[in-house]
């Protein structure tokens, strides 16, 4: 049996005027992966994610997920699609509740109408209610059940980059896109962050996609590395090969550099 | 099932509404509010109305919006001459005339929203200031097209059937509706938009569809509270819903406290006594100051409380009790703070 790749991107190009983001950008990930982007600041990691979830249309090239053209599909439909992602520089809904920020995302399974709604109908309620045990499930995995009723901008900042995560899985992803997940964290955090990634990769059978700047992380967490530099793949491989590949030493470390 | 969760606060809900009716009525019967300021009160629940639906718009949805008043007058113009033309006080036609007020300012949002709210940020306010204008060019010319309408003079004639019953009702089932909307998935998703935009998107909002939904709902109430105002006040002329009526509904939502309706109920009616009140204490010389005091109050009002009075917090009875269990779970008994 041939096993079809997740998410196929087929030589993506995306220009700025006339800056060229990302260039001939092609890459595989087959179901169950995780897939480390990594490359200068700069590179085009994030803008491949941005074309990935439909923010940005690409100026050419092909996105298949799941076997579907998804290319220059509303963000909104990407993700009901089966995408999610989280943010580089967090975007929760800041003065919402950590809780409503994960019942938000219920709102395209929500399963009632506009009438039931307004009068608050028996279905209305049992549905309402399925909606709530659910977010405050997945809350207390994610370790932030007891602030449920705090203002998302009031939790300190790794519990919103968990919040972030806990509103990501709550789309029931096939696919999750992490956009630097442990930017700004200390060594503690991104440890815990790597338990973390493992832990919801397990229990929610997904499918990992991330931009990560911090090495260590991306060479305990990643089983593959994909290496961008001026919009284009310089390499891939595993990490430890990654690692000592001198081309991608050059992309970080300037010429002539070598691991001591 | 539906009885039992029906909780002690629908009970205390309904308790209060019936309370605060029979202390008004007590009050009218025993002549301490008199028919001028039962007139006044009126219009403030009117006000209300018309309130809630920018406070959808702006206070929960984040879209900035200057013309409400040109769909408060919509709705005013259109039920007042059906009613006129149909009706000769009959109960189903005021309600049917009602409902038609409040079925063409929707429409008439959802025709100027479809293009609009395409986009994002703030062109909203630009092309509903626009049509503010328009609405008001409109009116000060309709006679032109319907005679009925009465152009710049004015129209009158429509039956006066609504009184203070009636609008107390409708008051208070707006206040209940737009309550129940905004506490279901339609009002999360309208606060994710408001929020961050581009995060409701990619996390699978369709953020043109609500941005149209709230506006379309918020107009129609601007329309209902209109058609209410015509079947209340004989006389509707083009100077009373131009831009600075807009400007009224948009300072009792901010001033209010964006998101939150208990600031929107509880300003808009204090707004409407302050402006009355003012007529007196100015007297009929300076009356004309009203306007310096209203940028004052506006000014000071921002610079103490930027966030609103109440500022996106509601009064517990205005939240409906979650319906599902937070049993053992720390914090999870006091969820009324939707903060």
């Amino acid at each position: 049996m041939v096993s079809m790749p997740i998410l196929a991107l087929e030589s993506l190009d995306k220009t700025f005027g006339g800056l060229k983001a990302v260039s001939d950008f092609d890459m595989t990930l087959e179901k169950g992966e995780i897939v480390g982007l990594i490359g200068p600041n700069g590179a085009g990691k994030t803008t491949v994610f941005n074309m990935i979830s439909g923010i940005y249309k690409p100026s050419a090239g092909k996105i298949t997920f799941l076997g579907r053209d998804i290319t220059g599909m509303a963000p909104y439909m990407v993700c009901q699609g089966g995408i999610a992602r989280t943010f580089q520089n967090i975007r929760l809904f800041k003065g919402n509740t950590v809780l409503d920020n994960v019942m938000t995302i219920y709102h395209p399974r929500a399963d009632y109408g506009l009438f039931d709604a307004f009068f608050r109908t028996p279905r209305f309620r049992r549905k309402e209610a399925a909606i709530m045990e659910e977010a405050m499930e997945l809350l207390d995995a994610l370790g932030l059940g007891d602030r449920a009723h705090d203002k998302a901008m009031n939790l300190p900042y790794g519990a919103q980059r968990r919040l972030e995560m806990a509103r990501a899985l709550a789309g029931k992803p096939a696919l999750l896109l992490l956009d630097e997940p442990a930017a700004g964290m200390n060594p503690v955090e991104v440890v815990k962050m790597v338990e973390l990634i493992k832990y919801v990769k397990e229990k929610y059978n997904l499918t990992v996609l991330l931009i990560e700047h911090q090495m260590g992380m991306v060479m305990r967490l990643c089983e593959r590395l994909v290496v961008m530099d001026f919009g284009q793949i310089i390499a891939t491989g595993l990490p430890a090969e990654i690692r000592n590949n001198p081309v991608v030493l050059e992309a970080y470390l300037g010429k002539g550099a070598t691991v001591a | 099932m539906t009885k039992a969760m029906s909780s002690k606060k629908t009970i205390l809900l309904l308790a209060a509404t019936v309370a605060v009716y029979a202390i008004i009525r007590t009050l009218v019967t025993t002549e301490v509010i008199n028919p001028y300021w039962q007139r006044v009160l009126d219009l403030a629940l009117i006000t209300t109305m018309g309130a809630l639906g920018l406070s959808l718009i702006y206070g929960f949805t984040g879209q900035f919006s200057l013309g409400h008043a040109a769909f408060f007058g919509l709705g005013a113009y259109a039920s007042g001459a059906l009613d006129k033309t149909i009706g000769q006080g009959e109960l189903p036609m005021f309600i049917l005339s009602l409902f038609f007020g409040a079925a063409v300012a929707g429409f008439v949002a959802l025709l100027i929203g479809l293009p609009i709210l395409r986009l994002r940020s703030d062109y909203l306010g630009i092309a509903t200031l626009g049509f503010g204008i328009i609405v008001k060019v409109a009116m000060d010319n309709s006679s032109k097209f319907l005679p009925i309408l009465g152009g710049a003079t004015g129209m009158s004639g429509t039956p006066q059937v609504a009184n203070f019953d009636w609008v107390f009702l409708f008051t208070v089932l707006v206040i209940v509706l737009v309550r129940n909307f905004v506490f279901s998935t339609y009002g999360r998703a309208c606060t994710s938009v408001r929020e961050d935009e581009i995060a409701a998107d990619v996390m699978g909002i369709n953020t043109t569809r609500i941005k149209v939904m709230a506006f379309v709902l918020g107009c129609s109430l601007a329309g209902l509270a209109g058609g209410m105002y015509a079947h209340r006040y004989p006389f509707l002329h083009p100077s009373s819903f131009d831009f600075l009526k807009s400007f009224d509904f948009l300072l009792v939502v901010v001033l209010g406290g964006l998101g939150s309706l208990t600031g929107t109920v509880i300003t808009a009616i204090a707004w409407v006594f302050l402006l009355e009140g003012l007529r007196f204490v100015l007297g009929e010389t300076f009356i004309e100051f009203r306007g310096v005091i209203y940028a004052l109050i506006l000014i000071v009002a921002i610079i103490l409380r930027p966030q609103g009075i109440f500022g996106g917090r509601e009064l517990g009875l205005l939240v409906p009790r979650p319906l599902g269990t937070l049993v053992g779970r720390k914090d999870g008994v006091n969820a009324d703070s939707r903060t």
